[in-house]
């Protein structure tokens, strides 16, 4: 452990060296931050007044991003599965990108949930031992729990194999089997789990259908892993780490199969709801066709649902899928479409119409907007300085002797 | 026990001046409140300093002298209230004696009362979205219209309180849900889960004119709020506890509105429930109301 410390600590050297392009990257993620950071010191001063988040729809911009990050984050186990069940060469040698990916995603959401607070100050109530934390009971308490065990399985295991890839050994599988073993359905559980923050309310018919958890990890399996093909091709320009075609593919096809799932779950719940037409359409009446004149959401779900269903295709052919034009303008194309439907589509329509059934159309503010940019530029951040740190030991040009 | 207290704060003050936050003297009560514990694991003392740190504080901010009780549940009380739709003639009266009595915050503008106004023969109760709060006509009631004021129904089976992550709000016995303004962390989920749209939320830093408070309060009811906590109707818990009734019944020109203790045979409100035919909002969602609608004539 101390070992571990000291090799670690001696490589962030590495952090300071790289190409302009590296500098000029880090400067502009950093500039985000903080100009992120300066609109959430006037959030914090002012109130959550300086959001378009009302009484009316009490949630909006940063818990639609919690939601798709959560899915982002669960996206992992995609890799994982194949990596260590099924042992399957092309993706084990790169599932730990995968991983670090997971670590930035579940720093974001826990970002995007504080931002959310109208206390942070007292967020610590929420903990256990030293708050009142209402578990079993809240899902929000569950939520808390599911999230940091997974930050902290995912960290466990990529510092365990930089750790033994750093002094020149294989990992031990009796050490990681039970780890495995445990991070599989625990990646379904954080993003079963925030589904049922929403599910379990009956206030709110939209999200009160049984549908809503399947379609979160049929949604999640998709817009993860399509943002790691895109970060898989970058990473093997700009350095030494040797990702082959068949990883990709093998990735691109998993994809097509649960995009299908997912656009499936949405033609049954888009049955139930038109079919029946009972006063429960509204909610999705608003999203797909507007209601009562009131239409913001409906361009973006149209967008997303033709994103989804091209990407869809695209995934699906052979002939698109190898090839790298098509597959990255599907990959961008599932996650704009997943972003709109796991985010914004899923959120603001739990409270359109109201509980008494007033509409207030939302769409975010510009603080909201800037601080979300710069939760985002921060999650970029941490996962371009943490892929940084572990290059050299993953390509083996660093090696610690004892 | 008291001294290590505060020398333990005074400490924490000095480790955290260099981040800029508010460590003088004068901020003394920031970290006391920023350290206070849940309400309901105050003993009689620590609730006793608390109220007297808050009576000061609040008294400085209002130029007032302030009460801040802690009243407990009547014993074996259960409270419910009535409201006789026949009679509404959606004045408004309860939502603005309501202001004035609870401290809402009057910008941004904070209401606990919400009065649905519909047309004669269109839907509602089941759907709702052709009701209007925003009604505003030279006099009231309007010919071809109705009015049905909402508020916290004070739910036996409250989903609030089920999902909040803090349990910073909770039934007392006397059956009134209500709110640790100072243990809420202001995460809405109860907004989420509330199917009346009781809850309202201090988005901004709530204004209250000096002239317009009330500085009679109860810790869980109408005493000055934070900017950031979640907050709702709790029957004037202020005054119910103490056999008075709540404001919105007091100023009701027309009687519509009834209140009582369901457990006493002999009340109004077991009057209405028993003689009366009434229902409840939402009642598919087994939330159990104490707050009943009925027609007296």
């Amino acid at each position: 452990m101390i070992q571990m410390i000291r090799n670690f600590t001696s490589l962030t050297t590495t952090l300071t060296k790289g190409p302009p392009l590296y500098f000029g990257w880090i400067l502009f993620l950093l500039m985000l931050v903080i100009i992120g950071a300066n609109t959430y010191m006037e959030q914090f001063n002012d109130g959550l007044i300086v959001t378009a988040m009302r009484d009316q729809v009490s949630w909006g911009f940063y818990i639609a991003n919690f939601t798709f990050l959560v899915g982002v984050a669960a996206a992992a186990v995609l890799l994982v599965i194949p990596a260590y069940l099924y042992n399957f060469k092309p993706i084990k040698e790169i599932v730990l990108f995968g991983e670090m990916l997971a670590v930035s995603a579940i720093l974001m959401c826990l970002l995007f949930v504080t931002v959310d607070l109208g206390r942070p100050l007292v967020g610590w109530h929420i903990l256990p031992l030293i708050g009142k934390m209402n578990f079993p009971s809240s899902l929000l308490a569950w939520d808390v729990i599911v999230l940091n065990g997974y930050l902290m399985i995912n960290l466990t295991v990529v510092l365990y194999v930089l750790h033994r890839l750093s002094i020149g050994k294989e990992y031990k599988m009796s050490i990681m089997w039970p780890i495995i073993i445990i991070s599989i359905p625990w990646a379904l559980s954080i993003h079963t789990v925030t589904a049922f923050l929403y599910n379990g309310l009956s206030s709110r018919p939209f999200w009160n259908a049984s549908i809503v958890a399947p379609r979160f990890i049929a949604s999640a399996l998709c817009s993860g892993p399509a943002l790691m093909i895109l970060i898989f091709q970058v990473l093997r320009k700009v350095s030494k780490v040797e990702i082959t075609d068949r990883a990709i593919f093998k990735i691109a096809e998993l994809i097509a199969y649960c995009m299908g799932v997912n656009l499936f779950l949405l033609g049954a719940e888009l049955f139930k709801e038109f079919y029946s037409g009972s006063v429960h359409l509204a909610p999705m009446q608003y999203l797909f066709f507007g209601l009562h004149h009131h239409n913001t959401l409906v361009p973006f779900m149209w967008t997303s649902l033709i994103f989804n269903s091209t990407a869809f295709f695209l995934f699906l052919t052979t002939r698109t899928r190898h090839n790298f034009f098509a597959l990255n303008i599907a990959c961008l194309l599932i996650i704009a479409g997943v972003y709109l439907e796991k985010g914004m589509g899923l959120v603001i329509p739990g409270f359109i119409p109201g509980t008494l059934g007033e509409i207030y159309e939302y769409l975010p503010s510009r603080a909201e907007l800037l601080i979300s940019l710069g939760v985002w530029a921060f999650g970029a951040l941490f996962f371009t300085l943490f892929v940084k740190f572990a290059l050299p030991i993953y390509t083996g040009e660093k090696r610690f002797t004892k | 026990m008291n001294i290590n207290r505060r020398s333990f704060l005074k400490g924490t003050a000095a480790g955290l001046a260099a981040i800029g936050l508010p460590v003088s003297k004068s901020h003394a009560s920031f970290w006391e409140s920023f350290f206070q514990k849940h309400y309901r694991e105050m003993t009689d003392n620590e609730k006793d300093e608390v109220v007297k740190r808050l009576e000061v504080e609040y008294s400085a901010k209002y130029g007032k002298n302030f009460d801040v009780a802690t009243t407990k549940p009547i014993d074996g009380a259960l409270f419910g209230y009535g409201l006789d739709l026949s009679r509404c003639i959606g004045c408004r009266r309860c939502v603005y004696a309501c202001t004035a009595e609870n401290n809402q915050s009057r910008d941004p503008q904070i209401h606990y009362i919400s009065v649905l106004r519909f047309k004669q023969g269109e839907k509602w109760v089941n759907d709702l979205e052709g009701s209007d709060k925003y009604y505003d006509p030279e006099t009231v009631p309007e010919e071809g219209h109705f009015y049905m004021p909402v508020q916290c129904q004070q739910c036996e089976n409250p989903p609030c309180v089920k999902v909040c992550p803090t349990q910073a709000t909770w039934k007392d016995p006397d059956g009134i849900i209500v709110v640790d303004y100072n243990w809420c962390i202001g995460c809405r989920y109860c907004m989420a889960a509330c199917p009346y749209g009781a809850r309202k939320f201090n988005w901004g830093e709530p204004y209250l004119p000096e002239n317009e408070i009330n500085s009679q309060t109860h810790y869980l009811g109408n005493r000055p709020r934070l900017k950031g906590c979640v907050e709702k109707c709790t029957f004037c818990v202020q005054r119910t506890r103490l056999g008075k009734y709540p404001a919105c019944v007091e100023i009701c020109p027309v009687g519509a509105r009834k209140f009582g203790d369901l457990n006493d045979p002999a009340s109004e409100i077991r009057y209405c429930i028993e003689k009366k035919r009434v229902f409840r909002l939402k009642e598919d969602l087994n939330t159990l109301p104490k707050f009943y609608y009925f027609f007296a004539t």
